[in-house]
């Protein structure tokens, strides 16, 4: 597979290790009531869609970079690759 | 003598001889001969025994399809089994040997398989060898090999080199035959990059292998002089002797390169194969179809060919199996095989078609509606016997017989990312479906089978192509060529016949498809398993559609309602050691050295792999014939005196910002916000479950200037995950994190004159007294009269240490200067394994502790997890489960009688207890014998340990059967209180 690096242009997947679904971004709020169960959850209960899937793989031999690749899983087309921490600052995260 | 069925014309160099020799015997072939066409043209016709039943069988086909001629070529180290005559290039000197056959090919002692048929029918291997299970290894296995087996391996290292590439281009070119020829002219003289690879070692497909002219140039002119075009142009990549073995994904296509098969030895620097990777915005596959048979009784026997192939013998290489020969055929092509044949001289005695309207196409006898039904010749063909239109049969003499059922055209590549092919009924075959993402199809392949509609389709083709990517291609100006339409009546197998081939390679007759329908095998998929129809290294290619025919005429269905089974890679067989490439003996994987590995080497250390690093493991002395002397000289002299080690493979991470200290608070679940500038803490990692992930020690050299440390195991996937929580968790907080591992070379000086060894190098200006700079102290300084260094104040052997860190190209001479410096103290330098024992003494926990199962909460830490602050883990360290009363507790275990020994991966059951997993107490995760105490000290966890000190238990090792009393004891020991590392 090919992924296009917002920053390097197409490299091949080979230079990348995968982690898995993007929603690891969304880690919870420590300090919930129930924070037990959310971070069950955010471990744990995770959609493994036939299709379209969003997921994180880290440019291990190459810039270091997380993105976030927009992949359907049927066809391995890819739609999009973003940093991922632009899509972590998109989705609120700070500091 | 020889060459007795050579005929006139033909590809090959005349001018020149090339000696080889088949199962030792002597023959003499030509330039641009494949070993298949030189054995035709030197009259054998028999070249090798069937996979069960050992028949003795010939050549069915010309091409990488051929499921029979399979054969070892080359002898020695570079032996290789399984190769198809037909794809073997010719060379002088080549020997070649048949296969599955004892003693010889004209008597097999196993062709008695073939009498014992009605018993060795489909599935016989799945109803036979069942019972009972303990026979399968010993007695059944050994067996079906040997009587079973193909070609045999030398068991001698490969002496060649195998190597790896990488191409990217506009257009790959899937075959060059007329429509990639075309295509590659087109898209060549466009000016975009072109790669044209086609498996064969002449360029051309059919055009080689037919007497149709292009405009006034025979067909094989027209490609030499078209491929000597595009040899001149810069833009375009020619690669004969390559196949595309596979499509993969985002037009990336698998190639293989035979460079150096057909020579005897690789010419200096060169490879024997090379499997490439082409990055392609297009692909055109142009690779062309193959021809199918028709099974009849007995249509296996030496001399019995598809007809293209045999016309391709006859006018690419001159050669024929027999001088008299038939033709049986469903279509207007299998004529064409006995006009060009007539041409050539060779005696046509009849063409059989099995179509009541056959035209009379060739100047020789024509048997309309009639079958052939069975034939004669055990060791090669002497006559057919014909089934005529009215039913009355009549023999035929001759020694060679084409069959033609039909072209199918290669959609392989366009199934290798899952398309379906589909039925076309005017062909009766199936051609291209959905194909893979910037691929197109064109000429024969895509069910076009005239050459001037491959020539247009390719051209074509390639202009399409090349117009999603902007270039303004032109078609190519293309000669006028043969457009004959496919004429053809389907026609799979006659009727009653038992004993007919459908796949040849595996033995599988239209009755053992008939027996796997009969016995449920519905689906094609099922079919092939159990009656292995499709499988090898043919992977069916002249066989499936025989056999779906079957199974749609038992299932009443169509064909396509019956299905296809799924191409997958690779189209030919590829070996592993291509796959392996460079990646082979010591080269199988990058070794990283130690900054003191010359050294070491020199002292005659005996070294360890870890991971990717070289590690001394222990350095012996002159005189110690066990490792243990050594480790235990190594120990002693450490706590006595002094030890240095090479301990650079930690792995290191330079963690620096504004928010370098809040970023480590939340990655080790313990606090890091107060470690003052100067010192040193330890640090406890967990994944995000709750689980120790890592440990390791982190500096503060600076307000906003941290390093940190792992374990050698997971240096990269520490640092993987500190790129996670940085850019995925808290994209805003100010830190940078950079590995550093290999920048120091990091070496531990241990023991109670470490201060006094390292003040001999270390520069005067920095006091490094333990007043000045005590336990857990750290900082930047100079040795040896000026180079930078960082000195840390730790220890993992529990003694006085430090760790002392200088630029790695400084390691060879620091760890010399060191031993020079510690002669005085009698310094040893140890390895890993006085390291590991010294880390047991102390009970420190390392990766067999931190084996991925155990918390903080485990290993006596767990008061380490800061409920104050958020870090990774330390919410669900608290799950239930996590936190039970009888956790596992890290404790030690000394054996009750001292001179017993243990080992790690014991488990703990209570004296009394039957020794099962219902009763298990724990289990031992470091054992080593401990020079101090003189006896085996273990480490291990155990449910409850913190509370059953001095409790007796027993250490089962259910492995060998074994175990040995053992009294739990505290993880420490040797010096507990830590008086030690603090003087």
């Amino acid at each position: 597979m090919i992924i296009n690096h917002p920053l390097l242009g197409p490299r091949d997947s080979q230079e990348f290790t995968y982690l898995g679904d993007a929603s690891l971004i969304d880690r919870p709020d420590w300090q919930a009531e129930d924070a037990v169960d959310r971070f069950y959850d955010y471990l744990y209960e995770r959609e493994n869609p036939a299709g379209e899937h969003r997921e994180l793989w880290f440019h291990e031999q190459g810039d270091r970079s997380w993105l976030v690749v927009t992949r359907n899983t049927l066809t391995h087309e890819i739609t999009n690759v973003e940093l991922a921490r632009d899509v972590a600052r998109a989705r609120g995260r700070g500091k | 003598m020889s060459q007795i069925n050579r005929i006139s014309g033909g590809q090959i160099d005349r001018a020149k001889s090339l000696n080889f020799t088949f199962d030792g015997k002597s023959y003499q072939g030509h330039p641009g001969d494949t070993l298949a066409s030189a054995l035709l043209a030197n009259g054998v016709r028999l070249m090798g025994r069937s996979f069960k039943y050992h028949r003795p069988r010939g050549l069915l086909s010309s091409g990488s399809e051929e499921p029979n001629a399979l054969v070892e070529l080359r002898t020695g180290a570079r032996q290789e089994p399984n190769t198809r005559a037909t794809v073997a290039e010719l060379f002088d000197g080549l020997e070649a040997k048949s296969q599955n056959r004892w003693p010889s090919l004209a008597f097999d002692a196993m062709g008695v398989n073939d009498k014992l048929s009605p018993f060795l029918a489909a599935g016989f291997y799945y109803k036979t060898f069942m019972w009972p299970k303990a026979f399968w290894e010993k007695l059944y296995e050994p067996i079906i090999r040997r009587a079973a087996g193909l070609g045999s391996l030398s068991m001698e290292v490969d002496p060649d080199t195998y190597d790896k590439g990488f191409l990217h281009c506009d257009l790959l070119i899937i075959g060059a035959g007329p429509a990639g020829l075309a295509a590659a002219l087109t898209a060549g003289r466009a000016g975009a990059d072109v790669i044209l690879a086609d498996e064969d070692f002449a360029l051309g497909g059919r055009l080689n292998a037919e007497t149709f002219t292009l405009g006034d140039a025979s067909g094989a002119d027209w490609a030499s002089a078209t491929v000597a075009e595009l040899a001149n142009l810069p833009n375009v990549r020619l690669m004969p002797r390559t196949t595309i073995l596979g499509a993969f994904d985002h037009g990336i296509y698998g190639a293989l390169e035979r460079v150096s098969d057909h020579v005897a030895v690789p010419a200096s620097g060169k490879p024997r194969q090379t499997l490439w990777r082409i990055y392609t915005k297009r692909s055109l596959l142009c690779a062309g179809a193959t021809e199918r048979p028709i099974a009849f009784d007995n249509n296996d026997r030496p001399g019995i060919m598809l007809a293209g192939s045999l016309r391709a013998f006859a006018n690419r290489w001159a050669a024929v199996p027999d001088r008299q020969v038939a033709i049986f055929t469903n279509n207007d092509d299998g004529h064409r095989t006995a006009t060009d044949l007539l041409a050539k001289g060779v005696r046509v005695a009849a063409v059989i078609d099995t179509r009541a309207d056959a035209p009379r196409m060739a100047d020789c006898e024509l048997l309309a509606g009639a079958e052939v039904i069975d034939c004669k010749g055990r060791l090669g063909l002497t006559s057919i016997t014909v089934r005529l239109a009215g039913g009355q049969t009549r023999q035929i003499a001759c020694g060679a017989l084409g069959v033609s059922g039909g072209w199918n055209p290669n959609v392989h590549l366009t199934c290798h990312q899952r398309g379906i092919p589909v039925w076309n009924e005017a062909l009766a075959a199936f051609v291209p479906g959905t194909n893979p993402v910037g691929m197109s199809v064109a000429g024969a392949a895509n069910g076009t089978f005239s050459t001037a509609a491959a020539l247009a389709t390719g051209a074509e083709g390639a202009v399409r192509s090349l117009a999603d990517l902007g270039f303004k291609a032109k078609a190519a100006d293309l000669p006028p060529a043969e457009d004959a339409p496919v004429n053809l009546s389907p026609f799979w197998y006659v009727k009653g016949a038992s004993r007919a081939w459908i796949d040849q390679q595996n033995d599988v007759t239209v009755k053992d498809v008939k027996l796997a329908h009969q016995e449920g095998y519905r689906s094609v998929e099922h079919l092939k398993r159990y009656t292995t129809l499709g499988m090898a290294t043919d992977q069916g290619k002249t066989a499936n559609m025989g056999g779906l025919a079957i199974m749609a005429e038992m299932t009443g269905k169509s064909i396509p309602e019956t299905g296809t089974t799924i191409f997958r890679p690779p189209y030919t067989p590829v070996p592993i050691a291509a796959f392996a490439g460079r990646s082979a003996g010591a080269d199988f994987r990058p070794v990283r050295l130690t900054p003191s590995h010359v050294w070491a080497a020199e002292q005659g250390a005996v070294f360890v792999e870890v991971g990717m690093w070289k590690r001394a493991q222990w350095f012996p002395k002159p005189g110690e014939t066990h490792w243990r002397q050594s480790v235990d000289r190594e120990v002693l002299a450490t706590r006595q005196s002094v030890g240095i080690c090479d301990v650079t493979t930690l792995g290191k991470i330079d963690v620096q910002g504004t928010d370098a200290a809040e970023f480590l608070n939340r990655i080790y679940a313990n606090a890091f916000g107060k470690l003052a500038v100067g010192k040193v803490r330890y640090g406890l990692m967990l994944r995000e479950d709750g689980m120790v992930m890592d440990d390791g020690t982190t500096a503060r050299l600076a307000e906003d200037h941290f390093v940190t440390t792992t374990t050698t195991a997971n240096a990269v996937s520490v640092y993987r995950h500190m790129e996670f929580c940085r850019q995925c968790l808290w994209p805003d907080l100010d830190v940078q994190i950079i590995s550093t591992t290999e920048a120091w070379a990091q070496l531990s000086v241990a023991g109670p004159n470490a201060r006094k060894l390292l003040q001999k190098i270390v520069d005067a200006e920095h006091d490094i007294s333990n007043e000045a700079f005590p336990y857990m102290a750290c900082g930047e300084i100079t040795v040896c009269g000026g180079l930078r260094a960082r000195l840390f104040r730790i220890s993992f052997s529990g003694e006085l240490a430090y760790e002392i860190a200088v630029p790695t190209r400084y390691g060879d001479g620091l760890i010399r200067a060191m031993v020079e410096a510690g002669r005085e103290f009698d310094a040893v330098v140890y390895g890993t394994e006085a390291l590991g024992v010294m880390r047991i003494e102390k009970g420190h926990a390392a990766g067999n502790e931190l084996n991925g199962t155990t918390t903080a909460l485990n290993l006596g830490m767990g008061g380490m997890v800061s409920k104050k602050k958020d870090s990774i883990g330390s919410t669900l360290s608290e799950r239930e489960g996590l936190t039970r009363d009888d956790a596992l507790n890290l404790v030690g275990f000394r054996p009750v009688d001292r001179s017993r020994a243990f080992v790690a991966g014991s488990h703990f059951i209570n004296k009394g207890d039957a020794a099962n997993a219902a009763n298990d107490q724990g289990y031992m995760t470091s054992v080593a014998y401990s020079p101090n105490l003189g006896h085996t000290v273990g480490l291990g966890f155990l449910k409850n340990g913190a509370n059953r000190k001095g409790e007796i238990l027993r250490a089962v090792n259910p492995v060998a059967n074994e175990e040995v009393e053992v009294e739990v004891v505290s993880a420490h020991f040797v010096d507990p209180e830590g008086e030690r590392l603090r003087a």
